[in-house]
């Protein structure tokens, strides 16, 4: 009963990925879109925001990075890339889908 | 309720007049209300400044839509979860909540209170126990 969450604001600018964090259970997914991608590059001062949720699944709209410059080799480690039809993927596999605007 | 009944739960983020979003959300509960679903409504980060008590918005010339709230038994919605962490990180606790009451049909209509406080974690929980999540 997995829920997809996803974040589509810059966790610099909002605490939506945070509040996000706090609330996923073990086996959900997150995908960050649009703004949302910035939390998921290495080397910020929010990079750790991420650390000790490792029974989560973490994906970025690659299209989001790509028009923002980000180098899929900016990720931090286990987070992987999806595109439209992988979002649409994970929307299907699981029970609900939950915006963290 | 019949079995095509899904459960809603409507998630509220954000502070009542700084953006659309909460009023919105009401209005889209009032709507939504006239199908007969199992209908709950989440207050959690910010949004759980819409249910302080003594909102007066004569000064913004904005309507103030907070008393909309207590209208919402009626609507057969009965259930909003108020998150204790954030009340409390915002230096809230139920006291500063306004009373809000529904007549409970199948116990002789009794007033009980709709605003159920509850942890971080329960509401996770909850989260988990829906088929459809509207977020504002």
């Amino acid at each position: 009963m997995a829920t997809l969450h996803t974040v589509n604001k810059s966790p610099f600018a909002t605490k939506a990925l945070q509040s996000c964090l706090a609330h996923a259970r073990d086996g959900d997914v997150i995908l960050m879109i649009e703004d949302g991608v910035y939390g998921a590059t290495a080397g910020t001062d929010l990079a750790d925001v991420l650390a000790g949720h490792s029974a989560l699944k973490i994906y970025v709209l690659e299209p989001d990075l790509q028009a923002r410059g980000l180098d899929t080799g900016r990720l931090l480690d286990g987070v992987s890339t999806v595109d439209y039809a992988g979002f649409v993927d994970l929307a299907a596999t699981t029970d609900r889908t939950m915006a963290w605007l | 309720m019949s079995e095509d009944v899904k459960k809603f739960l409507y998630v509220n983020r954000k502070a009542p007049y700084g953006t659309i979003y909460a009023l919105e959300s009401l209005e889209v509960v009032l709507i939504g209300a006239a199908f007969d679903q199992d209908v709950s409504l989440a207050f959690l980060d910010d949004g759980v400044f819409q249910l302080t008590r003594g909102q007066d918005t004569t000064g913004i010339g904005m309507k103030n839509f907070s008393p909309t709230f207590r209208a919402l038994g009626d609507y057969d919605v009965t259930k909003l979860y108020v998150e204790r962490e954030s009340l409390e990180e915002r230096g809230l606790s139920a006291d500063d909540l306004q009373e809000i009451m529904y007549e409970d049909e199948d116990d002789d209509w009794a007033e009980k209170p709709s605003i159920r406080i509850v942890s971080r974690a329960e509401m996770a929980d909850i989260f988990a126990e829906q088929d459809v999540v509207l977020s504002f």
